[in-house]
């Protein structure tokens, strides 16, 4: 829906204090005086669709309330509760330790292997809940795409940022084991910030695009979990990117993940940042976000008839 | 004045079946090749693959202008189908329009469905708070309004319980609570008023009545004639997506009744009624309803009513008539018998002839009701026929205020005094 908004933002006007006053009769005035131009024209759609940011600037409040209610609800009448944050990747980590570190004798660059695999699989357990999360959430939140009008790229965004929450919590296991293994704090930490912002935005572009895909396409609920799974063994999680042929290692670059997992064992463990891979990772993930949001604006006018 | 709210020329177009199916990938490649193939082929043959096209395609609204002032508050009537929700949708950006324009002059909260965004899991503050925020409410705004909206909904005691727990009417209350306290400057309402019990109902009027005076522009949809009647200061009429009359709301309201006639139109051949339960020596051939002389379906309340029932025997018999009312859903309102009343008891036989019946004061609420018809002689019933003729009882303004009490709360109009000792 194409919409121009002529006051400054749509939600920036409060309501006059005129509408509390005393006139008693509707036919008489209101007292409340209209702007001269429309605060909002509704038109049909035409051409390309543009992004719409101070809106979503607008609605960031339920953004926060839309997250706050994924995170409050996601462990509700669970037994063990948040622990499931923490378990998910912590079971994933002792299977593949004794599966491919031990049986398998997995290389891992020299990096204890459980070690290793946390490293790997902390982003990688972030990236896929936040993906299939935000796939099921425009389908799911059917109700509330029907019935109030609000950019829908909210619902998406606040999967993903639930998401984030599991990966705080998660990221705490990390440390304790850093702790366990003596890891020395050093500067190259503080990589791990802008790694986990790339992380959050490819599981942005990818959770959005699929979210919209999914309204049309109840294929991909189907398709989704299958594609997340071929994803992981196309990242360097069990095993280290360098067992990949020197030929082929391309492609694994291809892959933004690829950049990021590595880049962040290397800030964990303090080796030479893999600057090729993180960079491809970054653009990659520019370039999805930017093309998943125009994708997305532009489904959006069909969900409420659709979903 | 200028208006609030301009529509000019709005249409919504639908592809038949698109609320209904949503698509899988293989349907739509292959809709998109077989597509293709049939362009090309109508491209050799030179036809016109236009007319299926449209066919496929169904206007849920159409060329709709409309200027709505600003503290009006309108009504939207019309049958299911007509564009109603589509307009509200379209009004509060939930759907896009297919042509035309809307000019808002103004904030727009929608109310299209108590309860939107409630998660069973949360507690009823949690709720609030949520919903609120999905309204287009601010933070600040809620936390000001908080204890006023769990005042008005009662439930001061179950804040804090997750709202599974509620019963279906402290649901509803908590939720419509939160929209009551909604302040735009313009309030889109769809049907949200049928919900709870009756006492809630009443309030929640009240409160939109309430937001009606205090100068904000309201767009309401209903199918309940009474609360449009009482609230609206004006009414809009779509058939077929179609603006087809605006007006006052109670000629509005006469008009759809009598457009919509799910009911008879004041006569009815009895002959081969579907209704009929006996049949033995007389049988009624036709029922007739009229008021001031004129045959009809569609009586004002209050009005005078005849009933004329004509019938045929085989042999002569002393005819006993009658009569029972029932609501559209079946509910029996009164009867009236001449086996009781003996008016026509020393008539003499007769083999055929029409009985009228005669009520001075029709004393039922505006809506739908039937008639059971019996005849028989002062022993026996010879034919009974049930649901024979559906008529429909329109609103006046029996109580000189403008207001009657909805509906809902009973079929029966009744006069009374009020007196304060």
């Amino acid at each position: 829906m194409r919409t121009e908004f002529a006051n400054d933002a749509q939600r920036g006007w409060e309501s006059p204090a005129a509408l509390q006053g005393p006139e008693p009769s509707p036919a008489s005035h209101t007292g409340h005086v209209l702007p001269d131009r429309p605060l909002l024209s509704i038109t049909p759609p035409r051409g390309w669709v543009s992004l719409n940011l101070r809106e979503l600037w607008a609605y960031r409040e339920l953004l926060y309330f839309l997250t706050w209610r994924d995170i409050k609800v996601r462990y509700k009448q669970t037994a063990l509760g948040v622990a499931w944050a923490i378990l998910q990747p912590v079971v994933s980590m002792v299977l593949f330790t004794l599966f491919f570190g031990k049986l398998a004798h997995m290389p891992s660059d020299g990096i204890p292997y459980p070690i290793f695999a946390y490293a790997g699989l902390l982003p990688w357990t972030f990236v896929s809940t936040a993906v299939s999360g935000a796939g099921d959430s425009l389908v799911g939140s059917a109700a509330l795409v029907t019935k109030v009008y609000f950019p829908r790229l909210v619902i998406p965004v606040a999967a993903v940022c639930a998401a984030l929450a599991d990966f705080a919590i998660a990221s705490v296991v990390l440390f304790a084991m850093m702790l366990w293994y003596g890891v020395a704090p050093h500067w190259q930490m503080l990589m791990l910030a802008p790694l986990s912002v790339t992380a959050a935005l490819l599981a942005a572009a990818v959770g959005m695009w699929m979210s919209a895909l999914n309204v049309k396409y109840r294929d991909v609920r189907y398709a989704l979990p299958f594609l997340i799974q071929v994803w992981m063994f196309a990242t360097p999680i069990i095993y280290p990117a360098s067992i990949v042929p020197e030929r082929w290692r391309w492609t694994v670059a291809f892959n933004p993940l690829t950049g990021v997992i590595e880049g962040f064992r290397s800030a964990l463990f303090g080796r030479s940042f893999p600057l090729g891979e993180m960079l491809t990772a970054a653009l990659i993930t520019l370039v999805g976000l930017v093309y998943a949001s125009y994708a997305f604006r532009r489904m959006e006018r069909e969900f409420a008839d659709l979903v | 004045m200028k208006p609030i709210i301009r529509i000019q020329g709005l249409g919504k177009r639908y592809k038949i079946g698109e609320r209904v199916r949503y698509g899988n990938l293989r349907e739509s490649i292959t809709n998109s090749l077989t597509g293709t193939m049939k362009a090309l082929r109508t491209l050799g043959r030179n036809g016109n693959g236009r007319s299926a096209d449209e066919d496929s395609h169904i206007w849920a609204l159409k060329n709709v202008d409309l200027d709505v002032m600003p503290g009006e508050v309108l009504g939207v009537i019309g049958r299911n189908g007509a564009g109603k929700s589509t307009l509200l949708k379209i009004l509060s950006r939930i759907t896009e329009p297919t042509t035309g324009r809307v000019d808002l002059y103004g904030r727009v909260g929608s109310l299209l469905e108590v309860g939107t965004g409630f998660h069973p899991e949360l507690t009823g503050r949690e709720n609030v708070y949520l919903n609120a925020a999905i309204l287009g409410m601010r933070r600040s705004e809620i936390q000001r309004k908080f204890d006023e909206i769990v005042a008005f909904a009662d439930i001061e005691k179950f804040i804090d319980t997750p709202v599974k727990h509620y019963s279906s009417g402290m649901y509803v209350r908590l939720a419509f609570a939160v929209a009551a306290h909604l302040e735009p400057e313009i309030l889109l309402v769809d049907e949200v008023l049928a919900v709870g019990d009756v006492a809630f109902q009443k309030k929640c009027l009240g409160k939109i009545d309430e937001v009606a005076r205090g100068g904000r522009t309201v767009i309401f949809v209903s199918h309940s004639m009474a609360s449009i009647e009482s609230l609206c200061d004006h009414c809009l009429l779509l058939n077929g997506g179609v603006v087809q009359a605006i007006d006052e709301p109670i000629r509005i309201i006469s008009a759809y009744l009598r457009s919509q006639s799910p009911t008879d139109s004041g006569v009815k051949g009895l002959v081969s009624h579907p209704g009929r339960r006996a049949g033995s020596i007389a049988t009624m051939t036709a029922v007739e309803l009229s008021c001031g002389g004129e045959t009809t379906g569609v009586i004002r309340m209050g009005s005078k009513l005849s009933i004329a029932i004509t019938f045929c025997a085989s042999q002569a018999f002393r005819p006993v008539p009658g009569i029972s009312f029932k609501t559209a859903h079946g509910t029996p309102v009164f009867n009236v018998s001449d086996r009781f009343a003996r008016q026509l008891h020393c008539c003499r036989p007769v083999t055929r002839g029409t009985i009228v019946c005669e009520i001075e004061t029709l004393a039922l609420m505006p809506g739908t009701y039937v008639l059971d018809l019996w005849l028989g002689d002062p022993t026996h019933d010879f034919d009974i026929i049930f649901d024979a003729i559906s008529f429909e009882v329109t609103p006046a303004d029996l109580l000189g205020t403008g207001h009657l009490p909805p509906s809902s709360l009973g079929p029966v109009f009744c006069r009374a005094n009020w007196l304060l000792s």
